[in-house]
């Protein structure tokens, strides 16, 4: 049996009065980095916030390994970055790592090796807000890889980086992909999405479009995954 | 609950006060230089005076820090997502809660160790009962100032906001705790609230350790506790692991 990732059934999420989630339904399989791409504003985060169960949902279902989404149990499971950078300012990159690492019951001793992961070695005696903005960010996405989650979600982890470092990290994701976890990823840059294995599409609050990159382009004909993605509009339109 | 994850919380608040130079130096320091200012203000005016206000500044000055301190420290923590990512964790509230009440007390013991002891042997405070019973009095009432601090915390949107909920929440509590006014001296009313605020009873507690050898404290310093475990209570209902 096929070990089961994330599995989202007509999910609604009203916020401040208006449906901002119309009944979302759509699976995410683990050892796949998943892309979830859509303009800023159409929901990516909320979406990403219900499936790690800080949002509170208005209908449908979230599961996450077969569990409710926000279950206690699937809390040392989820590596989970904002697009805020969720660090201690005046803690230096180490007593970050130190820190959340006592929280999860993971071994001090453990603390370099995420350091390395997101390749910032020589900043680790440093006070975070000395860093750079990408560096700060990569803190923050260290802490989320933090014990091998099997379920990482990445809201737009990448902006603000520059080319070489940005390849750096796909390729860690899909090296944590390879291990086993599921990825879930968003951007609102289109030009990432032939870096992932799957694609959701997402505009206002609706998902347009769930294929693989390949697969998307063949059945849209485009080019590349940004002309695919105004074909789609253009078509729900019509 | 958990032990390792409290004591964590405790150790990291230290450490960002130890990074805070100026902070952990005004912490310690301006304590002891209002109690020295007070002191120096009676000189001449020997007998009433001095003796009779330091117990009860004694009280005040850690319960208003901890206050100020935690209100803000939580808010950030509250902006930054820190928060979120932490009950997204396997952490308990209790956890965050306590493991901020652990650091704090911490910290006001050391504060009050030093005020206590600069009017005790050096501004010549005579306090008839144990000195170490008014140090106890001062963390209680600094664990107090931070459960309160956490809670209204929750009510603030903006550093701004809780640096506010100080005069609207701490301020009346100053006026009505008998340092002023005698608490049985006051309008009826005011009598009646007085007793319903818990710095009444940290102050009251504290000049009982300073006029009695014997101090019969433990009712009032029961129910400043009392008082301080309900803020935490209100503080954990205020973290949501969920939001709209």
């Amino acid at each position: 049996m096929k070990k089961s990732g994330v599995e989202v059934s007509g999910l609604r999420v009203v916020r401040g009065g208006t449906e901002v989630l119309h009944e979302l339904t759509f699976a995410i399989s683990p050892g796949e980095v998943t892309g979830l791409l859509g303009p800023s504003g159409c929901g990516k985060t909320t979406l990403m916030r219900a499936i790690v169960g800080v949002q509170r949902i208005a209908g449908g279902t979230v599961l996450v390994f077969g569990e409710r989404a926000g279950a206690a149990t699937l809390r040392s499971r989820i590596g989970y970055v904002t697009q805020a950078v969720s660090v201690y300012d005046d803690l230096t990159v180490e007593e970050n790592l130190r820190f959340f690492a006592s929280v999860l019951g993971i071994d001090h001793g453990r603390v370099p090796h995420y350091i390395g992961l997101v390749d910032l070695d020589a900043e680790r005696g440093k006070v975070v807000s000395r860093l750079s903005g990408g560096q700060r960010s990569r803190v923050s996405l260290a802490v989320a890889l933090l014990g091998e989650p099997e379920l990482i979600v990445l809201d737009e982890p990448t902006v603000g980086l520059d080319p070489v470092l940005r390849q750096e990290l796909w390729r860690t994701f899909h090296r944590l992909a390879d291990e086993g976890a599921a990825v879930l990823v968003s951007s609102h840059v289109m030009d990432e999405a032939n870096r992932c294995d799957r694609l959701l599409l997402m505009r206002e609050g609706r998902i347009i479009a769930d294929d693989s990159p390949d697969g998307l382009l063949a059945k849209t004909g485009a080019e590349d995954i940004e002309a695919a993605f105004l074909d789609l509009v253009a078509e729900v339109a019509s | 609950m958990t032990p390792r994850i409290t004591l964590a919380v405790a150790h990291r608040v230290l450490i960002q006060l130890r990074r805070d130079r100026r902070t952990s130096v005004m912490l310690l320091v301006l304590p002891c230089l209002v109690m020295s200012l007070l002191w120096w203000m009676f000189q001449d005016k020997p007998g009433f005076g001095f003796g009779a206000l330091a117990p009860a500044l004694l009280a005040l000055i850690p319960f208003i820090i901890m206050f100020l301190v935690t209100s803000v420290t939580t808010l950030r923590e509250r902006t930054s997502g820190t928060l979120e990512r932490l009950l997204a964790m396997p952490m308990g509230k209790g956890d965050f809660l306590v493991g901020y009440a652990l650091a704090f007390g911490l910290v006001a013991a050391v504060q009050s160790a030093l005020a206590v002891g600069l009017s005790v042997w050096a501004l010549d405070l005579h306090v008839q009962g144990p000195v170490w019973m008014l140090l106890l009095v001062a963390v209680v009432d600094a664990v107090l100032g931070s459960a309160l601090g956490l809670f209204v915390s929750a009510f603030a949107r903006t550093e701004f906001q809780a640096v506010q909920f100080m005069p609207a929440l701490v301020v009346p509590q100053i006026l009505l705790c008998g340092l002023f006014v005698a608490r049985d001296e006051l309008p009826p009313a005011l009598h009646t609230i007085s007793d319903l605020l818990p710095l009444s009873y940290a102050v009251d507690a504290m000049r009982k350790v300073a006029r009695d050898s014997h101090p019969a404290m433990w009712g009032d310093l029961g129910l400043v506790a009392a008082f301080a475990v309900a803020g935490l209570v209100l503080g954990a209902l205020t973290l949501r692991r969920q939001s709209e």
